[in-house]
């Protein structure tokens, strides 16, 4: 057992040094038309080096140490106590986010247009999660492809506006209906297949989108990507400095306020909260529909669910569909909101982070699926000074919820309907 | 109504079921037995359509249904339960007879969403449906507990419960009364011939208790390592002396 243990920390301790030694201890130096390899410093390979002897101490004590972060679970005060019940628990979920909405909608006008642009993307990411929370959290469908769904409906915006100018409000439901249809047909063949098989096919596919964005020049303008994408409107009114789509009217002049670039950022950033919340209602009441609750047998007990009629594939399919729907909402909306897209900004990590707040939030979650989207949105951001490292924190406390918390920040309770007493 | 011919399913090199034929008539309960492993449960799964027979026919209704995906088979009105009892056990019991009625609520989204008059109205026909069926299997008191928290036997009723929401024509239980003790299987007795004389279903069983199997069933079909042993009354299978030699005798 523990030679067993010293060979494996020692395996790891190799590898770590295999692959951090190229990868911080070689350094390209481009001198002129050449480029030449420089060896680093003495502190870097000491750095090296240190970190395989972590490596190596970590993994020699690993089940200690791991049996201590196990401990941290007990810590938490929360962990043991009972539940509340459920009408209690919904009557305060009712307040709690009919409070959260009332803030939201006032908050943007006491604070910094960054702030206001960093909640926009919150926002979008809270749509995304709560979408993919249809397709992993409820209907237990692996989609590592996800932000295919989501670049499906930014492109659409940006071609449809690009070559038939259409506005903001036209596209979003094209934009979203388009991703819906390509979750049709891409989740018809797919959805056969079971588990690990359907990751990898969803990641193929969110990969082959992005691939062919990057080369389809012609018309997505590959990795250049494609600019110019018009703001939303308010009946007619553009939120610009200068009107640029004829027989529209200014925001500004029409209401005789003086020109501020705050207005708009606001505007959509209001656009994006009330779409945010329509995207949380319509898929609270699916979970309470006939729909919802085929998800849910099928997940639980699929020879259970398909004896009594529910078909496997159309069951399936449909969360697939509304999962890309929500999608295609959250990338038109993005779209407006950056006025540039690129292939860049779909790329499989997006999927991950999605993905990831689901996992956090605790699948299925509404309320807990929107307290991640913001902390994970939000911690890059403040973790800005730790530049370079700041995704190794991110990593870090992923890991450390995930062994304090495996079941996610708020885990799914779930809305049981009830017979009531003769009525 | 439902008629098997030659049935034959093999599992590699194992030939678990072998020409195996058994018919059911419209208001009628008809029981297989056999020794543990004859291939009873297999049987089930081939005219669910769980699995795919390698041989023979099935028809239910005179269409044939062999091959059909099993949804398709129990949308045509013919459902069954399990050997071992499987709920949604994180659902509450109504809930269970709900997702057994998806298709008699409307299955619009749109109309769910905006809550039509008409999908209210069914909405409200299933809740009923649902409270009609578990206060006939003596469940309703436990309508709001999660169906995973059940005792044995109730989960068992609330099985046959979830069945007869789907308003069959034909029920297949699969040992409905493994488990239970004498009072609840006398029970369970009553409720078997209540449902086809009250509500016109006819039943496929597979038991193992013989005062049940002999007590309810209009006929007996035998089956061991497979193959068919003999099929007819309850009193001609009690005289049958394969059958004592090959399972009676055995137990
Ligand atoms: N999916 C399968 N793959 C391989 N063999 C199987 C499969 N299902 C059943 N068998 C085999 O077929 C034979 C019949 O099994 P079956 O479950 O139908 O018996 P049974 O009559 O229901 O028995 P019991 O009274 O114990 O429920 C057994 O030998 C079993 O091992
Ligand atoms: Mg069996």
């Amino acid at each position: 057992m523990a030679a067993e243990n010293i060979k494996h920390a020692f395996f790891c301790a190799v590898i770590t040094l295999i692959i951090a030694y190229p990868i911080l201890g070689l350094n390209l130096i481009p001198s002129g038309a050449v480029v030449s390899l420089e060896g680093a410093d003495g502190s870097t390979i000491a750095a090296i080096i240190a970190a395989a002897v972590v490596v190596f101490l970590f993994q020699l004590f690993r089940d200690s140490i791991m049996a201590r972060l196990g401990f941290l679970s007990r810590v938490n005060p929360l962990s043991g106590r009972e539940p509340m019940p459920q009408h209690k628990r919904a009557r305060l979920e009712s307040w709690l986010l009919t409070g959260i909405i009332v803030l939201a909608l006032f908050w943007p006008f006491f604070v910094s247009r960054g702030s206001v642009d960093l909640a926009t993307l919150v926002l979008i990411y809270i749509m995304l999660a709560l979408g993919l929370n249809v397709v992993v959290g409820l209907a237990g469908l692996l989609d590592l492809g996800y932000v295919a769904f989501y670049a499906v409906g930014a492109y659409t915006f940006a071609l449809l506006s690009q070559y038939t100018g259409i506005s903001f409000w036209m596209s979003l439901p094209i934009g979203a209906c388009l991703a819906a249809l390509f979750g049709l047909v891409l989740g018809f063949p797919v959805l056969r297949l079971r588990g690990d098989y359907l990751a990898i096919v969803t990641l193929g596919f969110g990969e082959i989108i992005r691939i062919l964005l990057n080369n389809w020049t012609h018309l997505t303008g590959g990795p250049n990507g494609i600019g110019g994408i018009p703001e939303p409107t308010l009946f007619g009114m553009e939120f610009g400095r200068r009107i640029k789509e004829e027989g529209n009217t200014s925001f500004h002049e029409t209401f005789g306020i003086a020109y501020a670039s705050e207005h708009k950022v606001i505007f959509l950033y209001l656009i994006a909260l009330v779409l945010a919340v329509i995207t949380a209602l319509v898929i609270r009441r699916f979970m309470r529909m006939p729909v919802g609750r085929a998800w849910e047998a099928l997940r639980e007990d699929e020879i259970a669910a398909r004896s009594l009629g529910l078909s496997r594939t159309a069951v399936k399919l449909s969360a697939f569909t509304i999962g890309a729907f929500f999608a295609g909402f959250a990338g038109t909306v993005f779209a407006s909101k950056q006025g540039f897209i690129s292939p860049e900004s779909f790329v499989f990590l997006e999927s991950a982070i999605i993905l990831a707040i689901v996992v956090l939030g605790g699948m299925g979650s509404q309320i807990g699926v929107i307290l991640a989207a913001i902390a994970v949105t939000i911690l890059p951001e403040l973790a800005r000074e730790f530049s370079d490292y700041r995704m190794l924190v991110f990593g870090a406390a992923m890991v450390l919820m995930m062994v304090w918390r495996p079941q996610g920040l708020l885990p799914m309770r779930r809305i049981h309907i009830e017979l009531k007493d003769q009525g | 109504m439902l008629e098997v011919k030659n049935l034959s399913m093999r599992f590699g090199g194992l030939l678990a079921v072998d020409q195996v034929s058994v018919d059911v008539q419209e208001h009628e309960i008809v029981s297989i037995i056999g020794p543990n492993g004859a291939g009873k449960t297999t049987v089930f799964n081939c005219i669910s359509g769980f699995y795919k027979p390698t041989g023979g026919q099935i028809l239910f209704e005179g269409k044939e249904i062999q091959g059909k995906p099993d949804y398709r088979i129990s949308r045509m009105g013919m459902v069954r339960t399990f050997q071992h009892v499987r709920l949604f056990g994180n659902m509450t019991v109504v809930e269970n007879l709900l997702v057994a009625q998806h298709r008699h609520v409307n299955t619009n989204l749109l109309a769910g969403l905006l809550k039509t008059p008409d999908y209210r109205a069914r909405e409200k026909r299933s809740l009923d449906r649902a409270r009609y069926w578990l206060n006939r299997v003596g469940l309703l008191d436990m309508a709001n507990r999660e169906a995973g928290n059940l005792a044995y036997g109730q989960q068992r009723r609330l099985e046959i419960a979830r069945c007869m929401v789907t308003e069959p024509k034909l029920l297949m239980l699969d040992e409905p009364a493994a488990g239970l003790n004498p009072a609840e299987t006398r029970e369970l007795d009553q409720l078997i011939v209540s449902l086809k004389e009250d509500y016109h279903v006819s039943v496929l069983l597979i038991e193992h208790d013989m005062s049940l199997v002999m007590g309810i069933s209009d006929r007996i079909n035998v089956i061991s390592q497979g193959r068919p042993l003999a099929s007819g009354k309850p009193e001609e299978i009690r005289q049958n002396d394969d059958v004592i030699k090959a399972y009676l005798g055995e137990a």
